[in-house]
C-alpha cells in the first residue's frame, strides 16, 4: 500500500499548516485493528477507525479527517463520507465537550423520558441538535439505548445515566461543568469518576 | 421452576473474570467438545437440544448451521449479533456485562462445530463500555489456551474480535450487519443468496444472536437431550426476558419456557405486578416489532387457554389475537398508557431507522408517523384510521428486509385491538388532551 503513504503527505492533509494525522501511538493501534480483517478487506476497519478518529480529532469528523482515514485504509474518500453520514454516532460538526443523548423511545417515554428532555431544554436553553454557547454541552434526541428497564436514560459520551429525574440531571450537569473546568476533560477519567 | 442455565452463577462475586468463572465450571464444555467430540457431534447435540434463535425469529439453530456451505473452499465466518437495539430489549447487554466468558465459551464451541477460524462480535456502538469487558475476557481466554493457535493442543485455531457498530438499528438485520462489518452503510441485502452461502466477504457465514451462542456451552455440558427436556414442546430451554414499562421490578429474567404469562407479570420473582398497583392495559411481549395485545388476550388466548411464554403459545391466534415471543423484550403498559401516543412514538422510531432502500418502508413509515402525529395532536380525521391500516398493509411483505413488517405490525395491531381509543382521539380531542395533561402532572 505504497500509494497510501504518499497520499498522507499530500498538502490536502495540511489544514492551517497542521497535518491531520494520528500520533504514532494511535497509528499503532489503528494498524493492529486493521490486522483483524483479511488483507484485501481493510475497509472493514472503517467503523472502528472512524470512532478513534472522532475521539482524536475534537469529537467530530471533518472532511480532512475523513480524507485522512480514507487514505489510511486505501479506499476512496466517498466511501468514508457515505458511511459517516449513515450512522448516528458519527458527528459531522463540532460538538460540545459532553454530548448528551436522551432516549425518546417508547419504554423510556412511558417512564418519564419526555419530562427529562423538557427539563434539559429548559436548563440548557438550546434545542435538540445544538451546542451551548460555552461549548460544554451538545443535546441530542436518540432512539432506544438498550437500557429500557432503567428509564429514563441518557448517554453522555460513553457513559449511561439511568433512572433519571430532573433533580438528578441538574446534579450531573453541575458536576460535569465543574469537572471540565478543573481539569482537562478526558473521557476515560471522567467515566471513572461518574461510575 | 427450573434452575438458571445462562445466568447460573451470576451472583458469584468476580464471575466476570476468568479465574472465578473457570473455578465455577467455566470452559469445561470447551474441553469436552474439543477433546471428546467431532464437529458433527457438536452440531448434532445442538440439533437435539431444539435450541432456536434468540435474536427474534426463533429459527432452529442446528438447522441453520447445517445450511452452511461446507463444500466451498473459502474461509467460513461466525458472526455474533450483539447489535441489540430493538426497543424493550436489553438482555444481551446484561449477559455480556455480567458473564462475558459465557459468550466466549459458546463462540469457541460453535466455531469448532462450524469449522470457523475467525469470529467477529458485532456490538452496537453505544455499548462501547462493553467492548473493554469483552476484549478483556478474550485476552484471558487466549492466555489460558482457549483461543489462538492449536487450542488445547488440537489442530483447531480461533481468533475472536469485537467490532463496534455506530448507531443504526437496521444493522441488527443480519445482512445489513454483514454490510456494516465490511465497512459500508447498513443496507440489507436481497436474499437469496443467504449468508450460509454468501455472507461476510462473500464467504459462507453463520450469524447468531448473543443469547443463542451463549446457550451452546450449557447444551454441550448437559447434552442436547437434557436441554430439550427443559421448556415446553418446541420451545425448549430457557429464555432471557428483559421486562420494562409499568411494572414493579424491571430487569432481565431467565425463565423456563412455558411459564404462564400471568405468573411472569404478577409473581414477585419476576415483574412483581403493575407499578403503583394499577391495572394492566396491554403488553408488547417480544420487542417493539411484535404485535401489542390487550390485557385479556395476553393473559389467555382467544380459545380461553392460559397464554404461556413459548414461541407457540404467544403466536396462538396469529395476527387476529396473537403476537410473538420475538427477542423477549417484554413491555408492559398500565391503565394510563396512551396507545395512540405510544404507537406514534414507535412509528417514529421505525421511520428514523428505515435504511431507505425500499419505497414501501421509507415512504410508508413516514406516512404512518405523520398520520399518527395528526391523530395524537388533535388534528385527526376518522378516515385517518383506515388510512393507517391501508398503509401498514401495503408495507407488509413488500420490502427487502423485515423492518418493513416490524414497522407495520405495531400499527396494525394497535388499531385492531384499540380502535376505540383512536376514534376517541378524533372525536374528543379536548378530553384526550385534558387526560394527558393530568397524567403528566402525576409523573
Ligand atoms: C430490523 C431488524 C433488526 C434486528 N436486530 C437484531 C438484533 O439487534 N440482534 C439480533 O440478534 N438479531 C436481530 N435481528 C435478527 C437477525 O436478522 C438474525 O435473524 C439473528 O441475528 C439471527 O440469530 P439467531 O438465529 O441466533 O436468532 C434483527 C432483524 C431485523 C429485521
Ligand atoms: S424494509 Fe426498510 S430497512 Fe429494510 S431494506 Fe427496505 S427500506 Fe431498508
Ligand atoms: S427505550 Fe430508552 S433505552 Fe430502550
Amino acid at each position: 500500500m505504497n500509494h497510501t503513504n504518499n497520499l498522507i503527505n499530500h498538502p490536502l492533509f495540511l489544514k492551517e499548516g497542521k497535518k491531520v494525522a494520528f500520533t504514532s501511538e494511535v497509528l499503532n493501534k489503528v494498524h493492529s485493528l486493521m490486522e483483524r480483517y483479511p488483507a484485501d478487506q481493510q475497509k472493514s476497519a472503517l467503523l472502528p477507525v472512524l470512532h478513534i478518529a472522532q475521539e482524536e480529532f475534537g469529537g467530530y469528523l471533518s472532511v480532512d479527517v475523513m480524507d485522512y482515514v480514507a487514505a489510511l485504509l486505501g479506499i476512496q474518500p466517498i466511501e468514508v463520507y457515505e458511511v459517516a453520514t449513515f450512522y448516528s454516532m458519527f458527528y459531522l460538526e463540532k460538538t460540545g465537550t459532553y454530548v448528551i443523548e436522551v432516549c425518546r423511545t417508547g419504554p423510556c417515554a412511558i417512564s418519564g423520558g419526555e419530562m427529562i428532555m423538557e427539563h434539559l431544554l429548559e436548563v440548557l436553553k438550546i434545542k435538540p441538535g445544538e451546542t451551548t454557547p460555552d461549548g460544554m454541552f451538545t443535546l441530542k434526541e436518540v432512539e432506544c439505548l438498550g437500557s429500557c428497564g432503567t428509564g429514563p436514560v441518557m448517554q453522555v459520551n460513553t457513559r449511561y445515566f439511568e433512572h433519571l429525574t430532573p433533580g438528578k440531571v441538574d446534579k450531573i450537569l453541575a458536576e460535569m461543568r465543574e469537572y471540565a473546568n478543573n481539569d482537562k476533560p478526558d473521557d476515560s477519567t471522567w467515566v471513572e469518576k461518574f461510575c | 421452576m427450573g434452575g438458571k442455565i445462562l445466568l447460573a452463577n451470576i451472583d458469584v462475586p468476580g464471575i466476570r473474570g476468568y479465574d472465578v468463572y473457570r473455578s465455577n465450571g467455566g470452559y469445561t464444555s470447551v474441553e469436552k467438545a474439543l477433546r471428546e467430540m467431532t464437529q458433527a457431534q457438536v452440531t448434532a447435540e445442538v440439533n437435539k437440544s431444539g435450541l432456536r434463535g434468540r435474536g427474534g425469529a426463533g429459527f432452529p439453530t442446528g438447522l441453520k448451521w447445517s445450511f452452511l456451505d461446507r463444500k466451498s473452499d473459502k474461509p467460513r465466518y461466525l458472526v455474533c449479533n450483539a447489535d441489540e437495539s430493538e426497543p424493550g430489549t436489553f438482555k444481551d447487554r446484561y449477559l455480556m456485562h455480567h458473564l462475558p466468558h459465557r459468550l466466549i465459551e459458546g463462540l469457541i464451541i460453535s466455531s469448532f462445530a462450524l469449522g470457523v477460524k475467525t469470529c467477529y462480535i458485532y456490538i452496537r456502538g453505544e455499548f462501547k463500555y462493553l467492548v473493554g469487558i469483552l476484549e478483556k475476557a478474550i485476552k484471558e481466554a487466549h492466555l489460558h489456551g482457549f483461543l489462538g493457535e492449536r487450542i488445547l493442543g488440537t489442530d483447531f485455531s480461533l481468533n475472536i474480535y469485537v467490532h463496534p457498530g455506530a448507531g443504526a438499528y437496521i444493522c441488527g438485520e443480519e445482512t445489513a450487519l454483514l454490510e456494516s462489518l465490511e465497512g459500508k452503510r447498513g443496507n440489507p441485502r436481497i436474499k437469496p443468496p443467504f449468508p450460509a452461502f454468501k455472507g461476510l466477504y462473500g464467504c459462507p457465514t453463520v450469524v447468531n444472536n448473543v443469547e443463542t451462542l451463549a446457550a451452546v456451552g450449557p447444551i454441550i455440558s448437559m447434552g442436547g437431550e437434557a436441554y430439550a427436556m427443559i421448556g415446553k414442546g418446541k420451545s425448549t430451554g430457557t429464555k432471557l426476558i428483559s421486562a420494562c414499562g409499568n411494572i414493579k421490578n424491571p430487569g432481565v429474567y431467565e425463565i423456563e419456557m412455558g411459564l404462564p404469562v400471568e405468573d411472569f407479570i404478577y409473581s414477585p420473582e419476576y415483574c412483581g405486578g403493575i407499578a403503583n398497583d394499577k391495572y394492566l392495559k396491554a403488553v408488547i411481549p417480544g420487542g417493539s416489532s411484535v404485535p401489542i395485545l390487550p390485557a385479556d388476550l395476553i393473559l389467555s388466548t382467544a380459545k380461553g387457554e392460559k397464554r404461556l411464554m413459548t414461541y407457540e403459545s404467544l403466536a396462538d391466534g396469529d395476527f387476529e389475537s396473537g403476537t410473538m415471543l420475538g427477542s423477549g423484550g417484554f413491555i408492559v403498559y398500565d391503565e394510563d398508557a396512551c396507545i395512540v401516543r405510544n404507537t406514534w412514538n414507535l412509528t417514529r422510531f421505525y421511520r428514523h431507522e428505515s435504511c431507505g432502500q425500499c419505497s414501501p418502508c421509507r415512504e410508508g413509515t413516514g406516512w404512518m408517523e405523520k398520520v399518527l402525529y395528526r391523530i395524537e395532536h388533535r388534528q385527526g380525521k376518522m378516515s385517518d384510521i383506515d388510512l393507517l391500516v391501508r398503509v401498514a398493509k401495503n408495507i407488509e411483505g413488500n420490502t427487502i428486509c423485515p423492518l418493513g413488517d416490524a414497522a407495520a405490525w405495531p400499527v396494525a395491531s394497535a388499531i385492531r385491538h384499540f380502535r376505540v381509543e383512536f376514534e376517541e382521539h378524533v372525536l374528543h380531542p379536548a378530553a384526550m388532551l385534558e387526560k394527558e395533561r393530568h397524567l403528566k402532572l402525576k409523573y
